[in-house]
């Protein structure tokens, strides 16, 4: 091979290759939704002599999800979905002294590029391993936030998209999705009935579904939410990390985020407890954690929190193992409580989360109160999701004033009133 | 007379067909009879105790076997059962 040649073999994207993580097989790269073997999820396997870089070669590179690209499943340069990623960390006293732990920080996916929500992460590494296998249809099932994150990095890189979203999403979300342009698809039915289809429609028509046969590329992408609370806390863990739950993989993802980065020496110390946040009307995660067994029972979604509307969670169960083995717990809030929880963190925060983050706020609360989080904690909220996208959830708790004439007595009436 | 659709992954253990015919008035009943002529598949169906295999969801028609009395739900002669990989996203 000529020097050019190599040059060019180094900065073609390749994907890695696979192994089960149930059975241990080894599989070849490609889009493959389960261990052809036993069913198990795949997982990306990564060359364990790979070099890494130190902390001021990462501080140096660009501010996107890639200057982690050692621990995102490829080999050569990112070519899709290059700016995703390197949210803020925003330090939150007002809500830490409203949930009466030492200090709160919030990570602030609800401003994610380009789509305010943390699938942006996702389908970052999922378009780039579509992109690897020749794959130019994409597509996903979706609770809202994916088919959002989907359709617009494939209006940017010119790929068709197939988009399939539970009939009764919130129509900010829908609306959100639409104005990309891609086949959008509105089933009769739950998430759990749209995957179900998408499960089979990836298996029938071979696109790059990005969370059926992509998906173990696809999440490694969440992975990065952890190593940028690392680097940006100043290359130290937190106590903990409150997050919150749908398919559970984000829960998954964040472990073993912070654990590659204390196996890579980037960091000291120990693990944060992990805490995950579920609504009361789907909390199939939450109920496995308190009952200690390993059998997800799933449920029937009936929350406003429905991009956490998951009732057969894939995940459920491993999230539930890394949420014990890590110190943390896992707990779940009432509708009415996710209404207070958007609020709360608004008027404290100055952030609009969506209702996903009304939960994560709200299990806060709850955890703080319950003592599962002490009052020393220093403790990192995930909030994933742009409240804009969920409006409806709070229209009927906030008051909207009658218009005033323009004049200034009528604002000295409100004054006085 | 009911049939069982199983996902691609799944058809190297049937010869490389997709939908099979089965008879039987439950779930239970039409899985022993498929499994009686396709052996392979009974542990990509029950795991070692009899239950369901974790990593698949058994579908009769649109619901969920979990929802509906699981093994022991009732079949008809239209309906079709859909084995589908367990995965899922957000």
């Amino acid at each position: 091979m000529t020097v050019t040649a190599l040059h060019r073999a180094a900065h073609t994207l390749t994907a890695v290759p696979l192994q089960c993580a149930s059975c241990g097989r080894p599989h070849d790269a490609g889009p493959s939704p389960v261990c052809p073997e036993c069913l198990g999820p795949l997982e990306p396997v990564y060359d364990s002599h790979r070099q890494l870089p130190d902390r001021h070669e990462i501080a140096a590179r660009p501010r996107s999800l890639w200057r982690y690209r050692e621990w995102l499943p490829f080999t050569g340069r990112p070519v899709r979905c290059l700016n995703a990623g390197w949210t803020p960390l925003i330090d939150a006293p007002r809500l830490a002294e409203s949930l009466g732990i030492s200090r709160c920080l919030v990570k602030h996916d609800a401003g994610s590029f380009p789509s305010l929500s943390f699938k942006d992460r996702v389908v970052a590494t999922a378009l780039n391993a579509a992109h690897a296998f020749g794959l130019t249809v994409v597509g996903c099932a979706s609770t809202g936030n994916l088919a959002n994150a989907v359709a617009a990095a494939a209006a940017r890189e010119g790929l068709e998209a197939w988009i399939f979203i539970p009939h009764d999403l919130e129509p900010a979300k829908v609306a959100a999705s639409a104005v990309f342009g891609p086949k959008l698809v509105r089933v009769r039915g739950t998430y759990d009935d749209v995957n179900r289809l998408c499960a089979q429609v990836a298996d029938r028509f071979g696109w790059g579904m990005v969370n059926v046969n992509l998906r173990a590329y696809y999440g490694e992408g969440s992975k990065t939410a952890a190593f940028e609370i690392a680097e940006q806390l100043g290359w130290r863990l937190p106590d903990a990390v409150v997050a919150p739950m749908a398919g559970g993989s984000l829960v998954t993802k964040l472990a073993k985020g912070f654990g590659e980065f204390l196996d890579a020496r980037l960091v000291r110390g120990v693990a944060p407890r992990l805490y995950g946040a579920q609504a009361d009307g789907c909390a199939p995660i939450v109920r496995l954690v308190e009952r200690g067994d390993d059998t997800l029972v799933p449920e029937k979604p009936n929350t406003i929190a429905k991009s956490l509307a998951i009732g057969n969670p894939a995940d459920g169960r491993s999230a539930a193992r890394l949420i014990r083995s890590s110190g943390g717990w896992a707990a779940s809030v009432s509708d009415v409580d996710v209404v207070e929880g958007i609020r709360l963190l608004a008027e404290t925060t100055g952030i609009f989360g969506e209702t996903a983050a009304g939960v994560t706020v709200a299990v806060a609360k709850k955890l703080a109160r319950d003592g599962r989080l002490s009052p020393d904690d220093e403790v990192v909220l995930c909030i994933t999701g742009n409240g804009l996208k969920t409006t409806d959830a709070i229209s009927g708790s906030i008051e909207i004033p009658e218009p005033i004439a323009p004049r200034l007595s009528e604002v000295s009436a409100l004054i006085q009133s | 007379m009911p049939v069982l659709s199983l996902p691609s992954v799944l058809t190297s253990l049937t010869g490389g067909v997709h939908t099979i015919p089965a008879t039987g008035t439950t779930v239970a009943e039409a899985l022993d009879d498929v499994v009686r002529r396709f052996p392979g598949l009974s542990p990509r169906l029950r795991d070692e105790h009899g239950e369901p295999y974790p990593f698949v969801t058994i579908y009769l028609n649109d619901e969920d076997i979990r929802f509906i009395g699981g093994f022991g739900a009732a079949v008809q002669a239209t309906d079709e059962l859909s084995v589908v990989p367990a995965v899922a996203g957000g």
